[in-house]
């Protein structure tokens, strides 16, 4: 066939594309196969495990203290939250009750980390749709939490803060001070976000109305957090079943009903807002009192299920623990966010370009280790 | 809806179903179905306009030494009741259980994993493969008896 020939010929060929395991944003190792015609997606087809540790194996061995920093090394943007999850269910098993210092810290500390956590996302997904600046932008303010991290517990990436019974250590003597001027920095750097992106002609258009996702597609397919929300279903674990500090603190469950990729961008814009509100109502009234509880050195959980959920920054983090009453627990499964927003992933992208392909993955915030476990 | 009235709503369903008696009250509500009327019990809760259960945050297998369970978390997201179903399987070699992808989409990955890590086969299931591990991968490795000649985890 001459090449005028193929140019007439109204017959399309279907090929495959791996984008993946090695791709900037991808944010880690996921391949997606990808069916196209021309440059229209046909199909997606995620392939995972590219890092996949057995992390529920592992637990089936550890005691519930070692159990708790095996959990970091998943969604490492929300390791204190995912620490956190483990330690109310390890908690709620023993029916212990928790100093209200150690709940509020908790509350103060998870917000910053679903601060850092949309800091980085908001910074990684300008350089993903191009604009270099957004990612500095990014790293500069996240860089004041990450400090305020290092301080408490000594970590910048896979921090360990929560223990069952409490804190690790308690709060050092200019965390209320820090925490404080990094509010004030960021009330005037939050602007700056939406002046270099959100009222961006061209970022507008590669946004809105891309990978629409509906509101009963994102039950079905489960999709929580800020992905979910963006769709107009109201998912907040904070506000359906509040843990630690969250009953006695006000803040607004943002969501938006147009479920496109702009949507989803707006809601974790918003909820900076709200967690900078979180933690100022909480910051000058942390209580005294102890910052741990005592426990056994051998926690052992008795005969019993435990399910907590929190809510980390990518969606409801499930934690169920099934305990023979030994001093390891018979099976631990994670709900992990992370899968199922990858879930939906097919029926957003299908129809649409490459191009949008990349948008949809970032607005649903993947993280692989979260997915892969 | 409460509790009780939950677990007197699901009694009337004309499908077979227990709730073990514990002196602790467990967390949720938990119901106890054998494997081949699972579909049936969890398509009546979603349906029904009472129960309606139409989220499914969580489904988890677990390897006991004589059977298998597989369980399912469901949330309504309009009564905000939960409930967790308890399907029991009893060949432990070669567990079968019908898929529920028809009534929840996120059951595709779910699925897979369980099939994956548990050997559970998930009838009607729109594309049952491994989801983590390789497709030549021998065994399943959350099952209690499995050997790692590697032993990477005991490491």
């Amino acid at each position: 066939m001459s090449v005028k020939e193929v140019q007439n010929s109204k017959e399309s060929q279907e090929y495959f594309v791996n984008m993946g395991p090695q791709h900037p944003s991808t944010h880690g190792v996921l391949r997606l196969l990808l069916t196209l015609d021309g440059e229209t997606i046909t199909n997606v087809e995620p392939h995972l495990g590219y890092i996949h540790r057995s992390i529920e194996k592992m637990c089936e061995r550890d005691s519930y203290q070692q159990i708790v920093h095996l959990t970091d090394r998943m969604d490492y943007l929300s390791c204190h939250m995912n620490n956190e999850a483990v330690c109310l269910a390890v908690e709620k098993g023993l029916e212990m009750e928790i100093p209200e210092r150690v709940k509020v810290i908790r509350t103060i500390i998870s917000e910053l980390t679903r601060l850092s956590s949309h800091q980085l996302w908001w910074g990684v997904m300008g350089m993903d749709l191009g604009a270099i600046t957004s990612f500095l932008y990014g790293f500069r303010d996240r860089e004041m939490i990450t400090d305020i991290f290092e301080e408490t517990c000594g970590a910048r990436l896979t921090m360990n803060y929560n223990i069952p019974g409490g804190l690790m250590f308690d709060i050092p003597s200019n965390f209320q001070t820090k925490v404080k001027e990094f509010i004030i920095h960021f009330r005037k750097k939050l602007p700056e976000y939406d002046q270099l992106m959100t009222n961006n002609i061209i970022f507008r258009n590669r946004t809105e109305g891309v990978g629409i996702l509906t509101k009963e597609d994102a039950i079905s397919y489960g999709v929580t957090g800020p992905s979910g929300r963006a769709s107009g279903w109201n998912n907040d674990i904070r506000k359906i079943k509040p843990y630690s500090a969250y009953d006695r603190v006000e803040f607004k469950e943002i969501t938006y009903t147009k479920g496109d990729s702009f949507a989803r961008y707006k809601v974790r814009i918003d909820e900076m807002w709200e967690s900078m509100n979180i933690i100022e109502q909480l910051i000058d009234n942390i209580p005294e009192g102890n910052y741990k509880e005592k426990t056994r050195v051998v926690i052992k959980l008795p005969k019993t299920e435990i399910y907590q959920s929190v809510e980390t920054a990518r969606g409801e983090l499930g934690v169920y623990i099934n305990s023979d009453g030994k001093k390891s627990p018979y099976r631990v499964k994670f709900r992990s966010p992370g899968l199922s927003n990858l879930n939906a992933l097919n029926s957003m992208a299908k129809g649409g370009k490459i191009a949008d392909l990349v948008t949809i993955m970032s607005t649903i915030d993947l993280v692989i280790p979260d997915i892969d476990r | 809806m409460t509790r009780q009235e939950l677990q007197n709503k699901i009694l009337s369903f004309p499908i077979e179903t227990s709730f073990a008696e514990t002196e602790v009250e467990t967390q949720y509500l938990t119901t106890d179905v054998s494997a081949k009327n699972t579909h049936a019990l969890i398509s009546e809760l979603k349906n029904n306009s009472d129960t309606y259960f139409d989220y499914l945050f969580c489904q988890t297998g677990i390897d006991f030494p004589e059977h298998m369970e597989v369980l399912f978390h469901l949330r309504s997201t309009t009564h905000l009741h939960e409930i967790v179903v308890r399907a029991k399987i009893d060949d432990r070699e070669n567990p079968i259980i019908d898929s529920v992808y028809d009534l929840y989409k996120t059951a595709e990955y779910h699925e897979r994993e369980i099939f994956d890590l548990f050997g559970v086969k998930f009838n009607n299931h729109p594309d049952l493969r491994r989801l983590f591990l390789d497709d030549d991968w021998e065994g399943y490795p959350l099952r209690k008896d499995y050997v790692d000649e590697i032993n990477i985890v005991e490491l």
